[in-house]
């Protein structure tokens, strides 16, 4: 069962979350966590694991070989993305504008554009007792996250296809990282703070989770800051709360040196304990 | 004229929170082009008034009319973003997996597949509840968010600062290294990072120190929440120590933050005045020693 968290809104605990839960369920269940906040996967401070292995990660870009070339023209024609252009006597290609249609290359009569990989980030297996952690790191200077979470996705599917639950850290926001890290959930897990911020930015969250139609519940963090209007809004519109993490300084302070929180925070670990309540018995649902 | 782009890397360390208070600070000085489009939160606090609304259309998507199409299948042979499918024997695009690359249509025997350019968000030109002039937009749920909605803010806003005879631009960026940020920061003059001591904080800021170490700019660091853990706040200040990246200010953790965001203020207008006076310091520190 793949379960992706997620917020509208960066920094609400989305990491925090992802991690002391996927450890957190390990003591009952088979658990990888994968880091799919590529431009800036952060749980990996949190886990670090023993490394297992290791994979350069590339998407294809066209690149122009001269000698056929009959300047025609019909790649730039074809490219909506100007990643290819024609200039004077040469063809230039932009990779960092290139989204990998093939359009140019297979379109090219005189074959002057094969397709070659370019590294665009990494993909690292860690190991931390019976957790598997999957990181996902784009190179920075590479501006596309799509490709790298697909790939990353498509790594959890072939390695992990017994593991009970797939925990996936999501990256912020609602445009196309968020929708490609979720979009094949079973379920999601929004995670916000009681502030105004939280609030306007949560509404985005559903509203995408909608749009997805995906099944999905909320978690509040930092609860006792800002006002009850989060409370109100999941009460008003019935979104399932699934949990409530109290506002300390004890877990900034914890979460700030890197640790995980839920052996040192009881009410951490009683939200965790609610949380999987709901998620076996979701996931014996959806297994069935 | 003068773009000053806050950014961070990671995000809740208080980006926009202070941003805010610097637009408060300069009241109609400066114009103020929240370049964070996707999922935009400067309007709570400032209050824009959307006097002026724009809808902005960008990219393609394919869309195939059925009564045309012959069923070859070309299009999804073609397709590398997984985007059509066939659902009760017809062939559909998926307009979210849509890149908008156009292959679809170009290979289709029937001419049945049309690239339409979809709308992709709203852009706005208001007065804030502090008379200053803000640009500002929303990015629809699931657009592809390429950095062109980015763009368009920030060219009305320096169309609007050169035509108001102002100096500064300050630009809320968006978080982290992708396609957004890197609209952000283009053309800007200097960039003021929001860090916090946490060990994302800082693994965050290095990323970004590396992307505007690439594109040359210049810039300075504020420290969020520092005394959350000073021993981090120590590593932080090292490596800008290394990198030339001057320190403007620390801010310590202070719960005022969020109950001046509920209030919808910002940090200078509550009566707590420790905060207000570091970051009165701090803009007063970038606009004349950095700008």
């Amino acid at each position: 069962m793949k379960i992706s968290i997620a917020s509208g809104k960066g920094g609400t605990g989305k990491t925090t979350l992802s991690t002391n839960l996927s450890a957190y369920l390990t003591e009952k269940s088979t658990v990888v966590l994968a880091d799919l906040d590529v431009e800036e996967p952060n749980s990996g401070l949190f886990i670090q694991g023993k490394l297992v292995n290791t994979e350069d990660k590339y998407k294809m870009i066209p690149e122009w070989k001269e000698e056929a070339c009959t300047l025609c023209g019909l790649c730039q024609e074809v490219c909506n993305f100007n990643a290819v252009i024609r200039l004077g006597t040469q063809i230039m290609v932009f990779p960092q504008l290139c989204h990998s249609c093939y359009a140019c290359s297979e379109l090219c009569q005189s074959s002057s554009l094969p397709m070659i990989s370019q590294k665009i980030g990494q993909i690292s297996h860690y190991k931390r007792g019976k957790l598997d952690f999957v990181e996902s790191r784009l190179d920075v200077g590479e501006e596309q996250a799509v490709p790298l979470i697909s790939q990353t996705i498509k790594y959890i599917d072939q390695h992990f296809s017994q593991t009970r639950f797939k925990i996936f850290d999501a990256p912020p926001g609602t445009s196309c990282p968020v929708i490609e890290a979720t979009k094949d959930s079973d379920f999601i897990i929004l995670v916000t703070e009681p502030t105004p911020f939280g609030l306007h930015d949560l509404k985005l969250a559903v509203e995408t989770m909608r749009s997805l139609n995906k099944a999905f519940a909320v978690v509040i963090n930092r609860y006792g800051i800002g006002n009850d209007e989060v409370l109100e809004y999941c009460q008003n519109e019935k979104k399932r709360l699934l949990a409530k993490i109290p506002n300390s300084r004890r877990i900034a302070e914890l979460y700030s040196r890197g640790e995980l929180v839920f052996n040192q925070i009881p009410e951490m670990a009683q939200a965790l304990k609610d949380i999987e309540d709901y998620l076996l018995k979701l996931s014996a649902k959806v297994l069935s | 004229m003068k773009e000053i782009v806050v950014i961070s890397g990671k995000g809740g360390t208080g980006k926009t929170s202070i941003t805010a208070a610097f637009a408060v600070l300069a009241g109609s000085d400066i114009v103020l082009a929240d370049c964070d489009v996707d999922a935009a939160d400067m309007h709570l606090l400032m209050k824009p008034d959307f006097a002026q609304k724009e809808t902005f259309y960008s990219g393609e998507t394919a869309r195939i009319i059925q009564n045309n199409c012959t069923s070859c299948g070309k299009c999804l042979e073609v397709c590398r973003f997984n985007a059509i499918s066939i659902i009760h024997d017809q062939y559909i695009v998926n307009p979210l997996s849509c890149e908008g690359c156009g292959y679809c249509a170009r290979v289709c025997p029937t001419e049945t597949i049309v690239n339409e350019i979809p709308k992709i968000g709203e852009w706005y030109i208001s007065k804030t509840r502090t008379q200053g002039t803000m640009v500002h937009a929303k990015l629809n749920i699931g657009a592809d968010n390429s950095g062109k909605l980015v763009a368009k803010v920030k060219n009305e806003a320096r169309q609007i600062t050169e035509n108001l005879g102002k100096e500064i631009i300050l630009i809320d960026g968006s978080p982290g290294i992708g396609c957004p940020v890197v609209s952000s920061l283009s053309g800007a003059s200097f960039v003021v990072l929001v860090t916090e001591p946490t060990v994302s904080g800082l693994h965050d800021l290095i990323r970004v120190c590396q992307l505007i170490k690439n594109f040359n700019l210049p810039a300075g660091c504020m420290i969020n929440k520092s005394d959350i853990n000073p021993q981090k706040s120590k590593e932080i200040m090292a490596f800008l120590n290394e990198n030339n990246i001057p320190l403007i200010t620390e801010l310590p953790y202070n719960e005022q933050f969020s109950a001046a965001m509920t209030m919808g203020k910002t940090i200078v207008e509550i009566e707590d005045k420790q905060l207000s006076e570091l970051i009165a310091k701090a803009w007063n520190t970038i606009t004349n020693k950095y700008v």
